[in-house]
């Protein structure tokens, strides 16, 4: 349900514990897209980058339930903001209700 | 654009040694002036459509942003009615930009003053329709009637 990049970073770990703690995912997909940015000039005054600066989020979550897109994204851009004003750089965000995602249609 | 008449510095505000260092970091980080929030209104104003992005529609220096200035192409927003903003080309705008639309990356899309969103809303707002819907309500393209497509593409 939940998958892992090989390495699990102190980033990764950060984004993945708020975000289970605060929206309780159906469903939750990191990938650590941050090998195809190291090239950047940023990325490389960070020492080739930390390696943990660009992510895309994959979350299924009925906190969700009622909110825009923009709603939703601006929710978690609030969780991680932390993360935000430090090294993460970049986040692609995916984000539907458990409805959206077709998970338990035979429960309502 | 903005380099010479933001005068007012980000980070003026000075607290007390006695203030936590939390709340000089919240307070540093956050603090837009009066000024700098104008200029940035000014500027989101400033054309129906306004792009703030990583380098230029012709040499974007960011994947999400090549990608926002594609979609807007694809729509075929004419040049006369968008504007776009280089972040990299000015630090205080980078950081001014985020602060004002409470948005924490870049690019990020104004039509008509209103913030519609970065790269990932913008993509599934074309792939849902929504995009041309709105350029076409805030007039931004002109609405194509489904009769002239089908002829256009049997021609």
């Amino acid at each position: 349900m939940a998958t892992a990049s090989p390495s699990l970073g102190p980033i990764e770990s950060v984004i993945r514990s708020k975000l289970l703690s605060s929206l309780q995912p159906a469903a939750l997909v990191i990938h650590n897209d941050s090998y195809q940015h190291r090239h950047h000039a940023p990325m490389r005054a960070q020492d080739g980058g930390s390696g943990e600066t660009h992510f895309s989020l994959e979350i299924v979550s009925d906190e969700f339930k009622g909110k825009t897109t923009m709603q939703r994204h601006r929710m978690i851009y609030s969780l991680l903001s932390e993360e935000l004003d430090q090294g993460l750089h970049s986040l692609s965000l995916k984000t539907k209700t458990r409805a959206e995602a077709g998970i338990d249609t035979a429960s309502t | 654009m903005f380099r010479a008449s933001l005068r007012s510095p980000i980070f003026s505000l000075r607290p007390s040694a006695a203030q936590s260092l939390n709340a000089s970091r919240v307070i540093a980080a956050r603090y837009l002036s009066q000024e700098a929030r104008a200029q940035i209104q000014n500027a989101v104003e400033s054309s129906p459509v306004v792009l703030f992005m990583k380098g230029t529609p012709d040499l974007p220096e960011c994947g999400f942003s090549r990608a926002a200035v594609q979609v807007l192409d694809l729509h075929r927003v004419p040049p006369e009615k968008m504007k776009t903003y280089n972040v990299l080309a000015d630090s205080e705008l980078r950081s001014g930009i985020k602060e004002f639309s409470d948005w924490p990356t870049i690019p990020q899309l104004y039509v008509n003053g209103e913030f519609v969103g970065g790269c990932d809303i913008l993509l599934g707002m074309h792939q849902s329709g929504e995009l041309e819907n709105i350029l076409v309500a805030n007039k931004v393209i002109p609405k194509v009637e489904e009769e002239t497509e089908v002829q256009a593409a049997s021609a």
